[in-house]
């Protein structure tokens, strides 16, 4: 690993070494390192590029990370990573993805994930994208997450776009079972002439299913965000979709929001509010003596914190 | 010294080109090292003179002097460094700020628990339950209030400015509270308050009313005046 690899690492996953227990490190669409225990097997795919990951059912306080670095320029990165989680699992996924694009080209990573949580089993996932290249590059994701939640399952994705992503469209699709539930956090941060969009589609199978989807972004200079989500209950359920957004310069926000209540036994509830920083906020902190300028840097690291 | 001087301060009308003056010709002091109540009938302008003083709302003419200088045209952030300190009779709410966040950026430094421990206990709060709070909705507006009052001591500076500090806050006992005005005896501690166990603790009192001028005087000259009608009450009616 150079320097930049070791950045682009701390940046996306907090690691400073190489991480005990089970990791997978892909570099430029390679397996750069990677460990495999017997609790969490990983497990590399013989008919496409990417990985296995196998929690076994009962395997609890473990995590695995299976970050994905880009540093060559012109490159089209695609992972295809499945998760299988045993019965009563409880883990932690730390993921992400960090471009360093030197070439004036598009330097993309897809990250193709389905998750398939066994009953009663828990999984936190961290994923965070960050991006740099030289004001002539082109940095892109766009990631598609499938998840099944059985019965008692339980996902919280925290997912976190750092900025430096030209272009990024994510697609999220989740079907949560009986007694299920899936948290999202998004946090998407974009600036200049970016774009980013997120789509998420939820079915509420299950008796007493639940989800909650809350994204918050800030979207400055020329940049334009897109969110779009589609919630759908066919059982006795609840489910929470809330698009928070901060505009700043000329940026633009779109929120698109679908509610259907397939069964009368469900509850869906859409918020969203998009706008400027409220003047109150800054003038409190500008009362603490904070400048404009950073009473909004403050207000935007709060609000993405 | 504080001093404003002919201060003139007005809004639009709805329905009308003409202003409405929410305060005329004001001329007050506010000596180093004493406590003064603002009181008055709803609209009296009491927050207005708040935010005048803070910078956060420019006058439409007259002088607003600190030890002599003019400060009338410094913004929010100059005052604050000049050691002016406000605390919001409406606290507003963040979304991801914490409390530790607000007394850090308040205190300029990144404050251990202990630290924020002696803010916090000031006003009743276990620093332990709320330094990692958000400061959102998930906090009752009594909270909130103390919180405000919390990064007012954090902040600290040789102005303070209270906008009604005991709305809200029922439950704390008012001794609390008037404890904590006791140790800001050494600065120029402006409050803005109804109540009268507030009023009987300030050196001085200001009845603002803005049909006239304000009444304004020792807390043993005033405080009569309003118990028996005579100042307050009568005004209060003569403005309804």
């Amino acid at each position: 690993m150079d320097k930049t690899d070791i950045e682009l690492l701390e940046k996306i996953a907090g690691l400073h070494s190489i991480p005990e227990g089970s990791f997978n490190i892909r570099k430029n669409g390679e397996r750069l390192a990677g460990n495999s225990t017997s609790e969490i097997e990983i497990v590399p795919k013989t008919d496409k590029s990417g990985i296995d990951v196998i929690v076994k059912a009962g395997v609890v306080n473990k995590s695995v990370h299976i970050p994905v670095i880009l540093t060559a320029g012109n490159f089209h990165d695609t992972a295809y990573n499945d998760f299988y989680i045993g019965e009563g699992a409880d883990v932690t996924i730390v993921a992400g993805c960090g471009i360093h694009n030197p070439a004036k080209g598009t330097a993309e990573h897809d990250g193709i994930h389905t998750f398939h949580l066994s009953k009663n089993s828990r999984v936190k996932y961290v994923e965070r994208h960050y991006a740099r290249g030289n004001g002539e590059s082109r940095q892109v994701f766009d990631p598609v997450t499938t998840v099944y939640l059985d019965e008692g399952a339980y996902l919280e994705m925290d997912t976190t776009q750092m900025g430096g992503v030209t272009y990024t469209e994510r697609k999220t699709y989740a079907e949560v079972g009986n007694g299920a539930k899936l948290i999202v956090k998004e946090k998407l941060f974009t600036e200049n002439e970016e774009k980013a969009i997120s789509d998420f589609c939820v079915v509420l199978k299950g008796k007493n299913s639940s989800a909650d989807i809350v994204s918050r972004s800030v979207a400055r200079d020329k940049s334009v965000q897109e969110f779009r989500s589609d919630m759908r209950g066919e059982n006795e359920c609840f489910g929470h979709v809330e698009c928070d957004g901060i505009l700043l310069d000329g940026a633009r926000i779109i929120s698109t929001p679908k509610i259907d209540a397939a069964s009368p036994d469900a509850s869906l509830v859409h918020e969203a509010a998009v706008g400027k920083i409220a003047g109150e906020q800054l003038v409190k902190l500008m009362s603490l003596g904070l400048t404009e300028t950073e009473a909004e840097e403050a207000v935007i690291k709060g609000f993405l914190n | 010294m504080l001093e404003l001087k002919q201060i003139y301060y007005s809004v639009p009308q709805k329905n009308s080109d003409k202003r409405k003056y929410i305060l005329s010709d004001i001329n007050l002091q506010f000596p180093d090292g004493t406590t003064t109540v603002i009181t008055g009938h709803n609209g009296s302008g009491k927050s207005t003179l708040v935010k005048l003083l803070m910078g956060i709302e420019k006058p439409e003419s007259g002088k607003i002097l600190f030890n002599g200088e003019d400060v009338t045209d410094k913004n929010v952030t100059e005052r604050a460094k000049e050691g002016f300190t406000i605390a919001f009779q409406q606290p507003v709410r963040f979304k991801g700020i914490t409390v530790k966040n607000l007394i850090d950026m308040a205190s300029k430094k990144n404050c251990c628990p202990k630290d924020a421990c002696e803010f916090l206990s000031a006003v009743g709060l276990c620093a332990v339950d709320y330094i990692g709070r958000p400061v959102d909705d998930t906090l009752s507006g009594g909270e909130l209030k103390r919180i405000e009052l919390a990064v007012a001591l954090a902040k600290g500076g040789s102005v303070f400015l209270l906008d009604e500090p005991e709305a809200g806050i029922d439950l704390w006992s008012f001794d609390e509270l008037v404890k904590l005005f006791d140790a800001l005896k050494d600065k120029t501690l402006i409050i803005v308050s109804h109540q009268n166990r507030i009023l009987e603790a300030a050196d001085r009192i200001i009845v603002l009313n803005s049909s006239e001028k304000p009444l304004c005087g020792t807390r043993d000259e005033i405080l009569p005046q309003i118990s028996s009608g005579e100042g307050y009450c009568c005004k209060i009616r003569n403005n309804n």
